[in-house]
């Protein structure tokens, strides 16, 4: 009985919660028997479970990277089922415990998987009302409920709580749906003016445990007989195993062996120093490639521009591009680049496994823990019902964990020795080997005519983006690669064009990927990262649109909001309006004063200017405006001010909404001022905090303005949806600092990161063409 | 292996241990002190703050055999149940997104205001500097600084 186990197991689990507000101690998630179940999302049971002292605990498939998106569900579900919010609580994530919705990712938490949430809450509460009918005798018309109480309308001293009706007990209730996310009862959710704790802000209920040191991480999780494990990896990307001198380590204190197979190697020592000190100490001789893997990267660029590309699109044409740009009153040309930029997570990869009974259970902080169970199941070739994985958080995901190589690591391992293994990865490793945000070459000319409007419109992006790592692939994650895997058809990559509403009559829009020479086993293997394309896509695009405007001596939000309104053309989301009132926000907020630029008539050794942005992902749309302090004496940038004018359609936690957005603004940032990975042309050079820098308190704007704008032309209206909320902001960021510094000093930046040196030297030169 | 003796959070234990073995992982695997994390091993981004002698100290690179005083970690902030009024304002602020780094940010924050009470926005972020957050909560973390001081008042 399957769903006997469930319960069993997420009743103990909801005493430890309401116990110690955290994840509940490991001695309860000692290994359960298999098979492990799939919980079934046909079941209302497997949703929400009501406890006899009248609390709900709600049961979702996916994982928070760090946006409070537990608190968000728990909004939503209370409120269409109709309880106060503190008496909900949410278990996220873990593989037999939870529906599968697949995790997290693409910042879908809301837009896609909070609908299944709030039908699924919706009929409970009318479920309730039907046996609160029964009970009180009186038709459900005649009824009420609030605070999970139902009561008479005309005679409220009759009333009867959710935990009288059914606690402790099941629904046994059987719901619709051809996939998860649109799973369904017969109850309607209710309209947006309705619903009393959406839009309000409750504090994030995780925040407490992580503060006092009470959170159970993915990192803390500690079995009996455990043991810990580190990695050696290549020394130069391409490098084969040619032999491993065991007797190096094999008396070193604690020692326990060393695992390889193909080209990948393991030490495992009782104690986690121990494991640390032998990884290190282990000697390995390897074989370099014959030839280089990849260029070195200051030769990255000129190398993209100059492959054969492994896939074009076919370019998107509109108007006569062509006789646009021959009747051209000015042509406008410019090249964009973008490095590859790492994820560089604050802790590097790491997970527990547990081999007990020959069985498997994974404690993990993989964004998809879904995808990690199927994907280790295959890797391993084991019966996926007796793989689990226990979901706990984490370092910041943002793309990371999706192709979560610890995971596998650890079960490889623990099925290996057969005793529970932790693996984590170290410093230069993770900033090394991590995944990476693809490099991106793009070329773009514009046609201004004599009037200064931009006829014609040519944009080419390429991204070195071949053999793309997906989501907990058991192929293609990295110690697969490792031990000889090639897939049959290694992921085509891809590029992108910006995401915005402006009407050009002639348009040209191309998309291209590259490969660099390696493209298995290399530390350049390339994954989603917070919007995969999305930055270096806009950087080049709306860095551009403020080249053409300048070109014209037309103010960049005029230049913008004259594009925006030269067509009448909508679509069903209103993006075209609402792309105008976040410019138009973000212009107001800011008190944006209309002139072109540059800004003249500066003085003295620090200059100052704004620029600004925007971008649409899906339907929610942003506009960015970033003031900055420019050096020109070293070339340091600080960017003192940022507004943000954001539109997600319906906002489920206002205060969570804006730290989210704040969160992805100064992320976006750290990649427009310091990230780069940084290679010579047989390993990756960027290993740590020095020689990977990332934003620091230093760097943090003096002021941080987040304008909820909600353009939608009818923002009351009883269905608004709600959009994707994250990733959007990451877009335009890098542009509108790229344009706040040439509104500053007159010099265009056409590379990213705007370090010192590198500003420094464009402001010499007037330039930044091949620094 | 040496056996060691170590006070932390106002009481003593003993550990059999290399006595190179960085503070870190004594507090962690065997005091289970889980407040401190590893995020470097190098020192340079803060996740292992514990706060010794008053001073905000990274114990990755804190061989155990050189520790000589108490060792404060982010759970021993709390007394009686009551948090510190640095967590309070962290709550109060809703600071952390995933929350990983928020230990260093916390203790560091707190060595920072206990022997500076009322510091400026420019010492915070110069004191600030070298603890890093890959969610870039530093908006907040400055915030949340400057509302502790501001109930110390």
């Amino acid at each position: 009985m399957r769903r006997r186990t469930f319960l069993t197991t997420s009743g103990a689990l909801i005493v430890s919660l309401s116990a110690s507000r955290s994840a509940g101690p490991l001695e309860l998630l000692a290994q359960a028997p298999s098979p492990y179940p799939d919980p079934d999302f046909h079941q209302l049971d497997s949703w929400i479970v009501i406890h006899e002292n009248n609390t709900a605990t709600f049961y979702v498939g996916k994982t928070d990277c760090g946006q409070g998106t537990g608190t968000a569900f728990r909004q939503m579900m209370a409120d269409e089922l109709d309880i106060d919010y503190d008496k909900t609580a949410c278990v996220m994530g873990s593989t037999d415990v939870t529906v599968d919705q697949g995790g997290s990712g693409g910042s879908d938490a809301i837009q896609t998987d909070g609908w299944p949430m709030r039908r699924v809450a919706a009929e409970a509460r009318r479920v309730l009302l039907e046996m609160g009918s029964t009970k009180l005798g009186v038709p459900v018309e005649a009824l009420t409920v609030s605070s999970a109480v139902i009561s008479v309308k005309a005679d409220p001293g009759k009333r009867v709580s959710y935990g009288e009706l059914i606690g402790g007990k099941k629904f046994h209730v059987a719901l619709t749906g051809s996939n998860i996310d649109a799973t369904t009862g017969t109850a309607k959710v209710k309209p947006v003016q309705d619903l009393k704790i959406v839009g309000q802000s409750p504090k994030r209920y995780d925040i407490p445990a992580k503060v006092d040191g009470t959170q159970q991480w993915a990192v803390d999780v500690k079995l009996p007989g455990m043991v810990h494990a580190r990695n050696v990896k290549p020394p130069v990307a391409g490098a084969t195993l040619v032999s491993i001198d065991e007797s190096s380590v094999r008396n070193l204190p604690g020692f326990v062996k060393v695992v390889s197979k193909g080209n990948y190697v393991a030490v495992v020592c009782e104690r986690e120093e121990q494991a640390i000190d032998a990884a290190k100490t282990l000697q390995v001789n390897w074989k370099k490639p014959a030839t280089a893997p990849f260029p070195a990267s200051p030769e990255l660029h000129k190398y993209m521009r100059a492959a054969t590309p492994t896939s074009s699109s076919t370019p998107a044409v509109i108007g006569n591009p062509d006789a646009a740009f021959g009747a051209a009153a000015k042509v406008v040309e410019a090249e964009y680049d973008v490095p590859f930029q790492g994820h560089t997570a604050f802790a590097p990869a790491h997970a527990t496994a547990d081999p007990s009974n020959g069985q498997l259970t994974i404690y993990s902080n993989d964004m998809k823990s879904y995808g990690m169970r199927n994907g280790v199941a295959t890797f391993l070739k084991l019966p996926r019902e007796s793989v689990r994985v226990i979901w706990r958080e984490g370092p910041q995901g943002y793309g990371r964990t999706a192709a979560d190589d610890a995971g596998f690591e650890a079960a490889y391992l623990a099925k290996e020795l057969n005793r529970p293994v932790r693996v984590q990865w170290m410093r230069n490793e993770e900033t090394a080997w991590d995944t990476k945000a693809p490099a991106f070459a793009c070329t773009l000319r514009g046609a201004l005519d004599a009037q200064g409007n931009l006829t014609a419109f040519d944009y080419l992006a390429r991204a070195c983006d071949y053999n793309h790592v997906g989501y907990n692939e058991p192929d293609t994650v990295l110690i697969a690669q490792l031990m000889g895997s090639r897939p049959a058809r290694p992921a085509a990559g891809s590029a992108a064009t910006p995401g915005e509403m402006y009407a050009i009559a002639n348009r040209r829009m191309a998309m291209q990927v590259v490969s660099l020479p390696l493209a298995f086993e290399t530390p350049l293997r390339t994954g989603n990262l917070r919007d995969p394309n999305g930055p270096q896509s806009t950087f080049a695009s709306e860095s551009f649109i403020d080249e053409l405007a300048a070109a014209a001596q037309v103010d960049a939000v005029e230049f913008r909001l004259k594009l925006l309104t030269a067509s009448t053309a909508d679509d069903s989301g209103f993006k075209r309006a609402r792309s105008v009132a976040v410019v138009k926000a973000a212009a107001e907020k800011f008190g944006w004063d209309t002139r072109p630029s540059p800004r003249s008539n500066q003085s003295g050794n620090v200059v100052t200017g704004r620029g600004i942005a925007y971008a649409f992902r899906g339907q929610t749309v942003v506009a960015e405006i970033a003031e900055v302090e420019v050096n020109r004496t070293t070339g340091h940038v600080w960017v003192k001010r940022l507004v943000c004018a954001h539109d997600c359609g319906l906002v489920i936690n206002p205060e969570g909404l804006r730290r989210t957005i704040e969160g992805g603004l100064l992320h976006s940032l750290s990649r427009a001022l310091h990230e780069e990975v940084q290679f010579d042309a047989e390993k990756v050079t960027s290993v740590d905090w020095l020689t990977h820098p990332s934003l620091t308190h230093l760097d943090t704007p003096a002021t941080i303005d987040v304008v909820l704008v909600n353009g939608d032309p009818n923002p009351r209206r009883s269905d608004l949806p709600p959009y994707g909320a994250g990733e959007t902001v990451c877009k335009p960021l890098l542009a509108a600092v790229g344009n706040a510094i040439f509104d500053a000093t007159g010099v265009r930046l056409r590379r990213v990161p705007f370090r010192d040196a590198r500003v420094l030297a464009a402001l010499k030169t007037g330039s930044t063409a091949s620094l | 292996m040496s056996t060691i003796a170590l006070k932390v959070n106002g009481a003593t234990h003993t550990v059999n241990v290399e006595p190179s073995t960085p503070l870190l992982y004594v507090l962690r695997n065997d005091l289970d002190l889980h407040g401190p994390k590893f995020g470097c091993g190098l020192g340079q981004c803060g996740a292992c703050t514990v706060i010794i002698n008053g001073v905000a100290t990274r114990s990755c690179v804190t061989p155990v055999s050189t520790v000589r005083s108490e060792v404060t970690t982010l759970e021993g902030l709390a007394v009686g149940g009551k948090l510190h009024p640095v967590q309070q304002a962290w709550i109060d602020e809703q600071v952390p997104q995933c929350g990983f780094c928020q230990n260093g940010q916390i203790m560091t924050a707190k060595a920072l205001l206990d022997r500076n009470p009322h510091p400026t926005d420019q010492q915070i972020r110069e004191g600030m500097a070298r603890t890093l957050c890959r969610c870039m909560t530093y908006y907040r973390v400055q915030a949340a600084i400057k509302r502790a001081a501001g109930e110390r008042a």
